[in-house]
């Protein structure tokens, strides 16, 4: 009895680690996924562009300064490579500081205040959430150019202030973070209500600020729709526009550089994600349990 | 309520006993009170009072909004009925003048005269194609990675770094991954062909752009591989919300890993698991930068197959004689879609709280009555 005890045990264990095997094969198969094709997009920057061609090569080759210095006289024709990335940069910054600000301000609106329609403002907050800025866009675009701010950074900056899904965020972890005594007390030792929101509500916010800061500025970085319909002239162009450009005839020729730049649009938001993954998984299995 | 009488909704007594009149009075008076309250007093009274300034802190939010998102909104509606368009010849505005449903219908009937047989359908389909041949993988793998990651019997230690490896193309900018598989996949010597011709797999390199399947199939392919990990870690947060002792409890009762998969997991995780599905709908729905910057032309090809709703809006308004009028009502088609996708979601998440309460309320006479 014992010993057959013994060996169904021995076999629920050989289960077990079977079962174990096979799933991180599985997982480090999807990780691989995961990174080959920008391993590739890494050799492949460092080779000549007749290499590229000949054959694949998963060891990095010497040419990256080459490519590089291509890249940057191609753009220095037109608009130099920097003036992308400072473009991309002040937007992002912008909106990530008033998506942030302006949301976790709503949110403390709703929460700590129960004036009338406080309830009706969190369903409209809510609906509105699903709706993507897409399907108004030919009136968005008409609109701006109506204003004369076609061709402005406005359009791309000042809308960030009404991000439902950030105020939903927010109102989460204020619920939990914040506890309405607190007011109470700030007002009790004649803090005004801004004064209590900003030295009081904002730093006990900070976990949430952090992670939906990383998270507005990811999107503004990365956004390609609104930029692409609204910048006209090349110098206010983004970096993802810079990428469209890059499909064209002008460097179609040459695969190093195309592969340069590549690299050059990705490696900031690679370190940004190595550093910060921790906060970034951590936020997007909040953010998902809307419940 | 809105007709004027913001004071009585600003300026209302604090809450005593039964006063629940709004009354109008003079804003200074009110101020005064308050501020002397504040000097004096510790009464609960004073923080209703202060609900007034929660309008000041929504004021932001609703006002950008109404600029910048629903007057748009209202005016993609109007332009839908109007029309409006660039005389190519003369490079000249005509319009925007009310004309009614035409728009509609150059959308809705094609010029063969069936029903839905338009570029605009054919877009949208391609849309929904696309979207379900990434999504359907991705809900099915994003499981199975979620169940393994929660298994308490078969542990997985390097998770931590499986997570993060997965859900990592996620950030990465989409119009950069999209012109990264435009290489790989290039013709005739991207890595990909020249992967697959040094393997055998391919007798000389294919053309992937030419072929509607393969590129709607590297489209999704894009989708499913950026979007995936994002899933699992979304899926793992809802199994680790399953209370512990759900799991136990089928344990002790001898159900099998699959059983306890498919009566607790699955039925716990519907919520979840409906939210992602509509979340994923709505957002494949605007699919554009992948699409947009795949192919070589970048009007979906190969013959439009991989043309999205939204690629065709902006084809529509911003190329050619810039119909603007028939973009909106495309728009407006978009729009309808996706809100029925978003009152599917709102109507789940509303209803279930109450649902929850009446079964437990129910549940709960049943219980009384049995004690009895």
């Amino acid at each position: 009895m014992a010993k057959q005890n013994n060996e169904m045990e021995g076999g629920l264990h050989a289960r077990i680690l079977g079962a174990k095997i096979f799933r991180n094969v599985i997982c480090i198969f999807l990780c691989f996924l995961s990174l080959i094709p920008f391993w590739i997009m890494i050799v492949n920057a460092t080779r000549t562009s007749v290499d590229i061609q000949q054959g694949l090569s998963l060891i990095p080759s010497h040419y990256f300064m080459e490519n590089w210095a291509k890249l940057l006289y191609q753009c220095s024709q037109q608009v130099p490579l920097w003036k992308y990335m400072t473009n991309s940069l002040t937007i992002a910054v912008f909106s990530t500081v008033f998506t942030v600000y302006f949301s976790t301000m709503t949110a403390y609106g709703v929460t700590v205040y129960k004036f009338k329609g406080s309830g009706f403002a969190w369903a409209f907050i809510m609906a509105i959430m699903m709706i993507p800025v897409q399907v108004s866009s030919i009136g968005f675009f008409r609109f701006m150019y109506g204003l004369g701010l076609g061709n402005n950074y406005l359009p791309l900056i000042i809308p960030a202030i009404a991000a439902p899904s950030t105020v939903f965020f927010m109102r989460q972890y204020m619920q939990s973070a914040l506890p309405l005594e607190i007011v109470d007390a700030a007002r009790i030792d004649g803090s005004r209500e801004f004064n209590t929101f900003n030295r009081i509500a904002m730093p006990l916010m900070k976990p949430a600020v952090a992670t939906q800061c990383i998270f507005a500025f990811i999107a503004s970085w990365n956004n390609f729709y609104t930029p692409s319909m609204l910048l006209s002239s090349q110098k206010k162009y983004t970096l993802p526009m810079f990428v469209q450009m890059m499909r064209g005839e002008r460097f179609r020729s040459d695969h190093g550089i195309i592969y340069v730049g590549l690299v050059v649009c990705i490696m900031p938001i690679f370190v940004v994600y190595f550093i910060l993954s921790k906060y970034i998984i951590a936020g997007v299995a909040l953010g998902g349990v809307k419940e | 309520m809105l007709d004027g009488t913001a004071a009585q909704i600003f300026e209302r007594v604090p809450n005593t006993e039964n006063c629940q009149m709004p009354v109008a009075r003079p804003r200074a008076e009110i101020f005064r009170e308050g501020c002397e309250k504040m000097a004096n007093t510790k009464t609960k009274r004073k923080t209703v009072e202060y609900s007034r300034y929660g309008y000041f802190f929504i004021a932001p939010f609703f006002i950008v909004f109404a600029i910048f998102q629903l007057w748009p909104l209202i005016y993609t509606m109007g332009l839908a009925f109007c029309e409006n368009y660039t005389d190519t010849m003369f490079n000249m505005e005509v319009g925007p003048y009310f004309n009614g449903l035409a728009n509609f219908k150059t959308v809705f009937v094609g010029n063969d005269g069936r029903l839905f047989n338009t570029y605009t359908f054919q877009s949208l389909w391609n849309t929904i194609i696309m979207w379900l041949m990434n999504f359907l993988p991705q809900i099915l793998l994003a499981l199975i990675l979620a169940v393994w990651f929660t298994d308490t019997r078969v542990k997985l230690k390097a998770q931590g770094a499986y997570k993060i490896l997965t859900f990592m193309p996620n950030i990465i900018t989409a119009a950069t991954i999209s012109v990264l598989f435009y290489k790989l996949f290039d013709f005739p010597n991207g890595p990909i062909n020249q992967v697959l011709t040094s393997w055998g797999v391919l007798s000389q390199p294919y053309n992937f752009f030419l072929s509607k399947w393969a590129t709607r199939g590297i489209v999704s392919f894009i989708n499913f591989w950026m979007w995936y990990g994002n899933t699992m870690i979304v899926l793992t947060a809802g199994v680790l919300g399953i209370s512990p002792s759900l799991f136990e409890a089928a344990r002790v009762d001898g159900a099998s890993s699959w059983q306890i998969f498919k009566s607790v997991t699955l039925p716990m995780l519907r919520p979840i698991m409906l939210f992602t599905l509509v979340n994923s709908a709505i957002g494949g729905l605007q699919m554009y930068d992948i699409p947009k910057l795949l192919t070589t032309s970048g009007y979906g090809d190969p013959d439009y197959t991989t043309r999205t709703m939204t690629m065709y809006i902006r084809d529509l308004a911003f190329t050619g004689s810039k119909q603007m009028g028939k973009a909106a009502a495309a728009s407006l088609i978009l729009f309808v879609v996706t809100l029925f996708f978003s009152l599917v979601l709102f109507y789940i998440m509303r209803d279930k709280d109450a649902i929850k309460e009446k079964k437990a309320i129910k549940a709960a006479q049943k219980a009384r009555k049995g004690a009895k």
